[in-house]
């Protein structure tokens, strides 16, 4: 158990330390969020069905909160990559002779991916703070903190798809085909009332679909929704699900 | 250190075609050798490696390293091994000395002990002024003493060398050499390494296991293999072929040569110490009152003794595991 935690640590330092040194990566690695916040978010203006919050709210309030997912979606979900690179170059190889915990090894990884997330969610927040945009403090909080749970396993489940694919091939292309499809489910951009009965039936097996509609009421500070409650439990699957997998494929692990 | 016995690897590579990358070692190597491990591309090398150092499961057979189980307690042989893969032990996007460190608190070092042991490895492999370096960033020759600084983070008494200078220049590679052996001889550290270069194993290596097709087909020193295995060869060459034939006569009435032959006006005799021979030889001759115009004395090199092993030469085994590697896989 010690180990665990002090080889977490090690991990975790591991993979901070670049991302301390060069800062810019974190907004280099946030590219397609920062894109449709630009140039997408000035269009929804008008656009009915995205009230939330307060009559003649700012639109920014309903979309901020899908932008925030988006970023665990494209962002998270690739962290497989890196470990992905270090394990065709070598390097996962030379720490997997090491008696360090393999379980730590995903923990570490997985936990900077949350600092680097959390850190894009409040660089957006500020960007939009001198918009008409609304900042509900302890509903925010709690949505970062349900945010991050998620991204856990969607973060664990990238690297879970890195130590089993062997072959840039074959995790691109599972992560792509997984992936696409859960953005485009998941109304982040767009509303999914809007959409065909059978598109809203499909969006409704997609966790993340629960997780948006969830941030949506946190980040007007509405803890009563029901979306609520239902994000609370996708978020909380998807890690129990990404830590199982992942801490299997980690102890498992051959190259 | 190392003991393995029956030790297999076989790996599904379609449906119903598998290959025995390694088909029964039975290894035994003792505290303080220096052991290569020389086959050509392809002959189960590597496999070997990831089984002894708890990479990869055999798929029968047991190994020992270290004193324990690679099996059944993986976690202790990790702990007390160290490991140079045949890939970038550095990570491309970390500094040097960050993965020194990192290295070092992972065999349990304190933060200070693990600076103070990052700055002797940097000190001694020469990579001081890189320290704040990305490992990415570095050339070839630099990137290796890196990994190897790497694998010497926490001292091990057992150190795992796959093909440690494969790809460098003749520089670097003897800067390599130069520290792997200074390594051995300072702290008697034991070290298996593998190699495809026979020039290597022979100059480095205190003994030899030949490895081909995941089999070891021989076990001895360098020069206990070259002088049992291809032996060394003298030719002479005189004016006539009637000298040729007194020559030869002469040659077989001396004790040393196993085979003597004539072609034309020159005549090739085989055995070991072909040092000694010669001037036997040449000396008998004169007596003989046959004059003898040249002498060359041939001494084998490892590639002969794997010729006469397996009939092909190493650089042969190499050109036809090119042909026949069809697949993708990348030997990280
Ligand atoms: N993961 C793998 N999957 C399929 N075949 C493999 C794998 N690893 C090694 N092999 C095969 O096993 C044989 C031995 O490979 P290896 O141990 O890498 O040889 P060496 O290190 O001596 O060059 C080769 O034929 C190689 O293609
Ligand atoms: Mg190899």
């Amino acid at each position: 158990m010690r180990r665990l935690v002090t080889d977490t640590g090690i991990a975790f330092t591991r993979e901070i330390t670049p991302e301390l040194r060069y800062p810019t990566t974190i907004v280099l690695s946030m590219m397609t969020p920062l894109i449709f916040l630009g140039l997408f978010g000035p269009l929804l203006t008008g656009v009915p069905g995205l009230e939330v919050g307060l009559p003649g709210a700012s639109p920014w309030q309903w979309f901020l909160p899908g932008i925030v997912v988006l970023l665990a979606l494209t962002g998270t979900a690739g962290a497989g990559a890196g470990l992905l690179n270090e394990s065709l170059s070598g390097s996962f190889e030379r720490l997997l002779v090491t008696p360090m915990n393999r379980l730590a090894m995903l923990l570490g990884r997985t936990l900077k991916e949350i600092v680097t997330l959390n850190a894009q969610a409040l660089l957006l927040i500020l960007i939009l703070l001198p918009t008409d945009f609304r900042l509900y403090f302890l509903g925010t909080l709690v949505g970062l903190v349900m945010l991050s749970v998620f991204a856990v396993g969607i973060g664990a489940l990238s690297f879970t798809l890195a130590a089993v694919s062997k072959s840039q091939t074959v995790f691109y292309g599972v992560q792509q085909m997984t992936n696409f499809p859960l953005v485009l489910l998941s109304g982040v951009l767009l509303p999914m009332d809007v959409a065909p009965g059978w598109l809203h039936t499909i969006s409704r097996f997609n966790p993340a679909t629960y997780l948006v509609e969830a941030e949506r009421a946190l980040f007007v500070g509405d803890f009563g929704d029901s979306s609520v409650l239902y994000g609370a439990i996708a978020s909380v699957g998807i890690a129990a699900v990404g830590l199982y997998l992942g801490g299997r494929a980690m102890t498992r692990v051959t190259l | 250190m190392i003991h393995t016995r029956n030790l297999t690897r076989s790996f599904r590579v379609k449906r119903k075609k598998s290959v025995e990358a390694v088909r029964g070692l039975n290894i035994d190597i003792e505290q303080g050798e220096l052991v290569a491990f020389l086959g050509p591309n392809g002959a189960g090398k590597s496999t070997s490696f990831r089984m002894l150092t708890t990479l990869l499961p055999p798929t029968s057979g047991t190994a020992l390293v270290a004193g324990r189980d690679v099996q059944a307690d993986p976690v202790a042989v990790r702990g007390r091994i160290g490991y140079l893969g045949q890939g970038n032990g550095a990570g491309r996007d970390y500094r040097v000395t960050d993965e020194l460190l990192t290295q070092g608190r992972i065999y349990g070092l304190s933060r200070s002990e693990a600076r103070r042991r990052s700055g002797e490895l940097l000190e001694s492999l020469d990579l001081g002024p890189l320290a704040n370096r990305e490992a990415g960033k570095l050339s070839g020759g630099q990137r290796r003493r890196l990994d190897i600084a790497i694998a010497l983070v926490h001292r091990p008494g057992l150190l795992f060398l796959d093909e440690p200078s494969t790809g460098l220049d003749p520089q670097s590679r003897a800067d390599v050499w130069g520290h792997i052996g200074r390594l051995h001889e300072e702290f008697d550290t034991t070290i298996f390494f593998s190699t495809h270069y026979l020039e290597e194993a022979d100059q480095w290596a205190k003994r030899v296991l030949v490895i081909d097709q995941g089999l070891v087909i021989a076990d001895d020193t360098p020069e206990n293999l070259k002088a049992n295995l291809a032996g060394d060869r003298i030719t002479i060459t005189v004016g006539t072929p009637e000298d040729a034939k007194n020559a030869a006569e002469i040659a077989e009435r001396m004790e040393a040569p196993r085979e003597v032959t004539v072609d034309g006006t020159k005549v090739t005799l085989r055995m070991s110490r072909g040092d000694a021979v010669l001037p036997e030889f040449v000396r008998a001759l004169d007596a003989a009152g046959v004059k003898a115009l040249t002498a060359e004395l041939w001494r084998p090199t490892l590639d002969d003794v794997f010729l006469a092993l397996t009939g092909r030469t190493l650089r042969e085994s190499e050109l036809e595991d090119d042909q026949a590697d069809t697949s993708d896989w990348q030997g990280a």
